[in-house]
């Protein structure tokens, strides 16, 4: 597996730095959902990523000897991005947020406060209330967010280290819905954008990457896949190939065809 | 020895004598470094899980990592 993504590798890319930490991939994944610890760390290690995403919950009293996700997360390998999932309010987040930086190894969160239960959008007015708190104590937000512009850029001036908008509603595999919003937020966001949930496959990671995000964040397109170590290794290399196309710069779309071989020298 | 309740991960759970919060991770067999103590709403850090006593009607959180997305 290569330390590098092929961006940097070609010279065109530089490494992903969200508020100092540079990271060697720009797909994040979650850890949740896989059908045991041995599948998801396996996943994990194709996918290449190096900020892998995990949740706070309550110890379950009587399961205690089952062995707990980071003996089989190596935090010198992985970067643990904390998450508040699950929150509905800024203060049940701002909770969270605190219980996993005490839990973890970093001032990093992946702030999410939830505003509805069937589509689990967040909650805009929420996540900036919690965004700012989060930021005067010292966190490094980062922050799941709708894709509209004018919440991408509150957060920002609000503090956020990196901005993420979704592709599609949590766990539903729709894909990248609207294109033009994530390129208009990349565009005028200063921070990181990275692209967080929503996509299925590989063409979906491909085509988010296409728009020129800094990166993307994926969970179960990974776990529930067929084969999750397969999916990972698709989505490491879509990852790449998205980004390394945006930075390559496409050909523009025609109307009318343009021929490949020459027009002249035929035989007749 | 004095017993007395306190609401521990939301369940109502009975203690004797005058425990720490150290002394109950050691009862429950959980290892504080994988832990993270909450005390009624305030968070415990781990210098001080074997000085904080606990009383009735305490209520105590005890989260940790799991996966997540």
């Amino acid at each position: 597996m290569s330390e590098l993504i092929a961006g940097v590798e070609t010279g065109l890319d530089q490494p992903l730095v969200i508020a100092g930490k540079s990271f060697r991939s720009r797909l994040f994944v979650g850890t949740g959902k896989y059908r045991d610890n041995e599948q998801m760390a396996a996943a994990l290690e194709a996918s290449g990523a190096e900020c892998v995403t995990v949740a706070v919950r309550r110890v379950e009293l009587d399961r205690r000897k089952e062995a707990s996700i980071l003996h089989h997360l190596d935090p010198t390998k992985y970067f643990l991005l904390a998450n508040t999932a699950g929150c509905y309010s800024a203060e049940e987040a701002i909770r969270f947020a605190r219980l996993g930086r005490e839990a973890g190894f970093n001032d990093f969160v992946k702030l999410e406060v939830i505003g509805d239960k069937e589509t689990l959008l967040p909650d805009s007015e929420g996540l900036l209330l919690a965004a700012s708190t989060l930021v005067k104590e010292g966190f490094t937000v980062l922050a799941y967010s709708n894709d509209d512009l004018i919440t991408a850029l509150r957060l920002e001036e609000a503090g956020c280290a990196a901005v993420m908008p979704l592709a599609s509603p949590i766990g539903s595999g729709l894909g990248l819905l609207n294109p033009y919003s994530i390129r208009t937020i990349k565009r005028r966001l200063s921070v990181p954008v990275i692209v967080d949930a929503g996509v299925g496959t590989a063409s979906d990671a491909c085509l988010v990457m296409e728009q020129g995000v800094d990166g993307i964040l994926m969970n179960t397109a990974l776990a529930e896949a067929g084969e999750p170590v397969a999916m990972a290794t698709a989505m490491r290399l879509a990852t790449e190939a998205g980004r390394l196309a945006f930075l390559a710069g496409r050909m523009p779309k025609r109307e009318v065809a343009a021929p490949s071989s020459p027009t002249t020298g035929m035989v007749s | 020895m004095k017993e007395f309740t306190v609401v521990l991960n939301g369940e109502l759970h009975r203690l004797s004598g005058a425990p720490s919060l150290e002394d109950l991770l050691s009862q429950l067999e959980l290892d504080p470094r994988a832990v993270v103590v909450e005390l009624n709403r305030r968070i415990v850090r781990k210098q001080e899980l074997a000085v904080t006593r606990l009383a009735e009607g305490d209520a105590i959180e005890l989260v940790h990592f799991v996966g997540g997305g």
